[in-house]
């Protein structure tokens, strides 16, 4: 026996021509509880419904236990489901909907009766059996639900979204219990949800998903103090994302400052984001720690902590929670430890963009749109003599993030978008702008657009370069 | 005053709606041939419903027969063809469900008359012998809509997960149908059977035009053929009474169970 009891490989899958799963790479361990984790639409219910078998993959296989799945059918596969809404059948009474696999196994009455007891038992649902499901409140639906599951013994347990339908108290509850059961029964829990605090708390493992790629897979620590990107940083918990530069190993530069830090390996003078989470930065009185001062903008109060927001003496804007509350006008002093500057290496410093070029204009392929040429720095001629550039040779063109305009005219610009994700990086904003063929865009500016705007898009012509495409390229 | 002008007005609309019924089933405890003279009472008439012993035509009995016959079988094929298709459209998207519903809603607009002719004209065409068997395919294809129009629903405030948590739990899909699916549109599925029922025991039009030529009749069309040929056979005084009182029943029951339906519903959202 393998210890990988599901091993996904080279996974994808598309609905009507739009890709929600690209390339998935994924084991579980046996008896761990794993998070897939992400927004709504990043793909991880279809994955989920890939295991189960409702789903058949375009490309790839799902193994378990070292056989494949593939043409499997749902009811052939030796792992139940927890479903969103329950799922209940409402024909049948608390004890039927929890013998039903049971019974369709043709176990015997005695064995059946046995351990549907048992597990109405261990779902604190004992004295229900005879209740009609309909009468039966959401918590104690769900416990019927994962009763109906757990009591075929599967080598691996689904859950999609379970808690989603039920009130805040009673979700803190049912995390605790589920914890609990997972324990006990010592089945793989597969656990779906977009809640980032629950998947923190029940895990073993976290798989964040965003737009059909696995962002990062880790322990809950791992991924809370040690975000790989951007995105993982900003959907996990509070966070500052800021611009900063890696002077050289261990000495990082942001919010116009130096700091230490533990990171090494990125190289020397390397664009990097920084995370620093909120709650790492400190306070101090003494003049020999402080890194840098702010003046405090707002606090509110939290329940167990206080939320202030800080602008630092560089003009950045800073969340931070202390125990402390600091009066709203003063200028405070602060430090952050080498330890908890998490230090990510940028997806990208600018668009990169290929096209055609056509002397006057380049046709820019995704997102699809005319570039004019005029005042443009081509490239010079090559080392042979021939000029670099033929129409309709391919170039790539590079422009800054700051470099390309938002309008609220959607017809303005050279094409159109909408914007689709905002991260706040201290003294800006940084979006990504999907335009209406699918193409990405990311911009950085000082205006404050929300998610979902419909936005023209413009290129200043500001520190574009361009470049010959190679030729095997 | 308003409120007993309110009320005079409802009792009157009920007087002139319901007055033929009362009539009738009043003449039907009299043995008098012409319907509206009263020779004293009697319930001769229903005692010769049951001993066939009738004073006029004999084959109102064999009317009967064929009519529920008939009925029955086309209410349950339709009930079974309906509440597959039901299923079938539930599962489909966008435009396509669209145009399936708009297609299986004409007809039920369409005059029986048409649909009589056509399917007489669709018969002959395909050189079918017309008899029982065209009768009930052709009261199937106008009962079918009722059912699916009355399983629709059904499917729609139906958990969409139940049928895969079924498969989940190790049901095969046929299992899963017999299992989860029927328990869960039944009563649908009864409702649509009772509509099916009614719609094709009164039906005249579509029955006429394709029940051939081998004197196959049903009660709508005895009744046509019957007072053509002068008066009405007394006893159907006393059969429309009890199909009357028949219908009523059903009607009140079907009317029970939507009631317990809603509170049931009622009661789910509670929480």
């Amino acid at each position: 026996m393998t210890d990988k009891i599901i091993d996904i490989q080279h996974l994808s899958k598309s609905f009507n021509g739009k890709q929600v799963l690209a390339d998935i790479n994924l084991y579980i361990r046996r008896g761990e509880f794993v998070t897939l984790l992400g927004p709504s639409g990043c793909g991880k219910t279809t994955l989920l419904r890939m295991i189960a078998g409702f789903l058949e993959p375009d490309q790839g296989t799902i193994l378990m236990d070292g056989r494949t799945l593939d043409g499997i059918p749902p009811y052939d596969r030796p792992l139940n489901t927890v479903f969103q809404r329950y799922a209940l059948f409402p024909h049948l009474d608390v004890y039927d909907n929890v013998a039903f696999g049971l019974k369709l196994k043709g176990t015997p009455k005695d064995e059946i009766d046995k351990r549907v007891r048992k597990v109405l038992k261990l779902v604190a649902m004992s004295d229900y059996e005879d209740r009609d499901v309909e009468t039966l409140s959401g918590g104690q639906q769900q416990r019927i639900a994962i009763a109906r599951a757990i009591v075929n013994q599967p080598k691996v347990l689904l859950l999609d979204e379970p808690l989603a339908a039920l009130d805040l108290k009673m979700r803190k509850d049912m995390q605790t219990e589920l914890k609990e059961m997972h324990r006990k029964l010592g089945i793989t829990f597969v656990y779906v949800t977009h809640d980032q605090e629950e998947a923190l708390t029940l895990s073993d493992t976290i798989v964040v998903l965003n737009e059909g790629h696995i962002q990062q897979i880790g322990t809950p620590t791992d991924i809370y103090n040690e975000p790989v990107n951007s995105f993982v940083a900003d959907f996990i918990g509070e966070s500052n994302i800021l611009n900063g530069t890696m002077i050289k190993d261990r000495r990082v530069s942001f919010i116009g400052h130096d700091f230490d830090c533990v990171d090494e390996g990125f190289g020397e003078d390397t664009p990097v984001d920084i995370v620093v989470r909120p709650e790492d930065i400190y306070f101090t009185t003494d003049p020999a720690k402080t890194q840098f001062t702010a003046t405090v903008k707002s606090c509110t109060f939290k329940g167990v902590h206080y939320e202030m927001f800080v602008d630092t003496d560089s003009g950045n804007e800073l969340m931070i929670q202390d125990y402390d509350p600091y009066p709203v006008g003063s200028v405070v002093n602060l430090y952050i430890d080498p330890d908890d500057i998490q230090v990510m290496r940028k997806e990208r410093t600018c668009n990169v963009l290929e096209g055609v070029w056509n002397q006057d204009t380049i046709d820019i392929e995704k997102p699809e749109f005319s570039l004019q040429t005029e005042g443009l720095k081509l490239p010079g001629r090559k080392a042979d003599g021939d000029e670099a550039l033929q129409p309709g040779s391919r170039v790539k063109v590079e422009i800054p993030f700051g470099s390309v305009d938002l309008l609220d005219d959607i017809d303005a610009g050279l094409t159109s978008g909408e914007v689709y994700f905002i991260l706040y990086k201290g003294d800006h904003y940084h979006l990504t702008v999907k335009t209406e063929d699918g193409g990405f865009l990311w911009v950085d500016t000082q205006d404050i657009w929300d998610k979902g705007d419909l936005v023209g898009v413009a290129i200043k012509n500001k520190g574009i370069k361009i470049s010959a495409c190679d030729e095997e390229a | 005053m308003r409120k007993f002008l309110a009320k005079a007005y409802i009792w009157l609309i009920l007087v002139v709606m319901y007055a033929p019924l009362v009539f009738i089933a009043i003449f039907s405890f009299t043995k008098s041939r012409v319907l509206g003279n009263w020779e004293g009472f009697s319930t001769d008439l229903y005692s010769n419903l049951i001993t066939g012993n009738m004073q006029g035509n004999a084959s109102l009995m064999a009317a009967v027969k064929n009519t529920l016959l008939i009925a029955l079988v086309a209410a349950f094929v339709s009930m079974l063809l309906g509440t597959i298709a039901a299923i079938g459209i539930h599962n489909l998207h966008g435009k396509k469900k669209k145009a399936v519903t708009f297609l299986n809603n004409v007809p039920m607009i369409n005059p029986d008359i048409i649909t009589g002719v056509s399917l007489f004209l669709l018969f002959v065409f395909l050189g079918f012998s017309q008899g029982y068997l065209s009768v009930i395919l052709a009261h199937i294809t106008f009962c079918t809509p009722y059912v699916v129009l009355s399983v629709m629903p059904k499917l729609h405030s139906m958990n969409p997960n139940i049928y895969e948590a079924a498969l989940d739990l190790g049901a095969t899909p046929g299992q899963a149908f017999w299992k989860v699916m029927v328990p869960e549109l039944k009563s649908g599925m009864l409702s649509g059977f009772i509509l099916a029922f009614t719609m094709s025991l009164d039906d005249f039009a579509v029955t006429f035009f394709t029940r051939g030529t081998i004197g196959l009749d049903t009660l709508s069309t005895y009744i046509y053929t019957d007072a053509r040929k002068g008066g009405l056979t007394p006893e159907l005084r006393p059969l429309m009474t009890i199909i009357f009182l028949v219908v009523l029943i059903l009607l009140i029951v079907i009317n029970l169970r939507q009631a317990k339906a809603a509170r049931a519903m009622e009661k789910k959202f509670k929480y």
